[in-house]
């Protein structure tokens, strides 16, 4: 595949590889912020091709990890509700919640769905007239905008049987709640590819000017990340904290302008409560009032009994970079994929599912 | 889940396209890169185009990359 392969190449990560080696002095710690990005560090073995110097921690970025169980809870009540079809992408369907999941809520007799897109949520919709079909909104700033896209959509094509539950979240105040807690000290930060094709890489200014911590924007192969992490060591060995992008075919400094229009003109930022990290004021997206028609919050009275963290389960912990899986006492023992404690362990893009899957690769 | 991978353009219909990826051909919605297309890459995230894949700068990163790769052999 094109603008995939290429960025595999062995003999240039080489060349990459030497290179950090050669520059890398000072001992310094990095973060992924994202899942994706821990998926291909593991993947390709990352962090034992670097040099001792760089420490690498992986950060929250995986948005189905970092749903609050209360929340998921909301999606298992609305779930429940007779003429409601739920639909959501499917690494939610496994996700505990305090008392069931989705995918148990589908068993006993609930009609939950997994799509692939918005698109399809809505093509259920138009297809079922006669039930309300919920899209089970998850996803950073990537995956806002489509589901943006698709309330709008409904609204041209007058589907009025559609709606949103809005779990969204965006990740700027995340990282500033990482970074305030000082719970893990960092030296620079791998931000994330696809995000930051939506919020361009002028997000991230606040990091690099405000803490004065150097931030490069990866891609998602071994070439991308590899780059990354050399212009990091560049920064810090430079005593430089600025944004730079190793992801220059993807990403620009402002981003998707037509893609964060349509975001602005359907969701308002509000508090969202984050896994581990607790309410984040700014953190999340509701639907603006214009579009209340479409809010499933507004429609239904949704109610859940008060949450229940699964007990044992480090999530939180791993979430902030504070812990990693290994010192779950539950991991590969009582927690796997198959039967899943934390949704770090459920989601494709989960630390416990990476450390799981490519042990051999992970913590040194 | 922020997963994206590039796709070719094919064909454009108002704000809907066909695009190619590794042989299998999707419709994909172009809401939110209205300006892509046929010949472009985008970035597919879930059945929506969220950016267009500048060829330039991939070359560009690329030759980079083997100047590296020369330099510190
Ligand atoms: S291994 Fe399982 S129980 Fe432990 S932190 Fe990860 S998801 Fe939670």
């Amino acid at each position: 595949m094109r603008f995939v392969v290429e960025f595999r190449d062995g003999e240039l990560a080489e060349g990459l590889i030497t290179s950090i080696r050669r520059t890398s002095k000072r001992k310094v710690r990095f973060m992924e912020f994202c899942g994706g990005h821990t998926v291909s560090i593991f993947k390709y073995g990352i962090r034992q091709i670097l040099p001792p110097t760089i420490e690498m921690v992986s950060g929250p970025g995986c948005p189905v990890c970092v749903t609050a169980t209360a929340d998921i809870d909301k999606a298992i009540a609305l779930a429940l509700i007779p003429g409601v079809i739920v639909t959501t992408f499917g690494d939610m369907l496994k996700v505990p919640g305090s008392r069931s999941s989705l995918q148990k809520a589908r068993a006993g007799g609930a009609d939950v769905r997994t799509v692939y897109s918005t698109l399809d949520a809505l093509k259920i919709a138009t297809e079922n007239p006669d039930k309300t079909v919920v899209f089970v909104g998850v996803g950073f700033e990537t995956t806002a905008p489509t589901v943006a896209a698709s309330v709008l959509q409904a609204s041209e094509q007058n589907i009025r049987n559609y709606m949103v539950l809005s779990l969204h979240k965006v990740c700027p105040p995340a990282i500033r709640s990482i970074l305030d807690a000082g719970e893990v000290k960092l030296n620079g930060l791998i931000c994330p590819g696809h995000v930051s094709a939506i919020t361009g890489s002028n997000a991230w200014e606040f990091v690099a000017c405000g803490y004065g911590i150097p931030c490069v924007v990866s891609g998602f192969e071994p070439l991308d990340i590899l780059q990354c992490v050399e212009m990091l060591v560049n920064q810090v060995e430079k005593r430089e904290s600025k944004v730079e992008i190793a992801y220059r075919r993807g990403v620009t400094p402002e981003g998707n302008l037509q893609a964060l229009k349509i975001m602005e003109q359907v969701f308002e930022p509000c508090a969202a409560k984050w896994r581990g990290m607790g309410e984040i004021p700014n953190s999340g997206l509701r639907l603006r009032r214009e579009f209340t028609q479409y809010d499933a919050e507004a429609a239904f009275e949704i109610k859940t009994e008060p949450a229940v963290e699964p007990k044992g389960c480090l999530c939180g912990e791993v979430l902030r970079g504070v812990k990693t899986p290994l010192d779950c006492r539950l991991f590969r023992k009582v927690c796997t994929p198959e039967n899943p404690v934390g949704p770090c362990m459920v989601s494709s893009e989960g630390n416990c599912s990476a450390y799981y899957l490519y042990g051999d690769n992970g913590g040194r | 889940m922020c997963l994206a991978i590039p796709a070719l353009v094919k064909k454009v219909e108002d704000k809907e396209a066909e695009v190619e990826i590794g042989g299998i051909s999707r419709r994909i919605s172009l809401w939110l890169t209205p300006e892509a297309k046929v010949g472009d890459y985008v970035l597919l995230h879930t059945g929506y185009a969220i950016s267009i894949i500048d060829q330039d700068e991939a070359e560009e990163t690329l030759r980079l990359f083997e100047q590296i790769a020369k330099e510190v052999k």
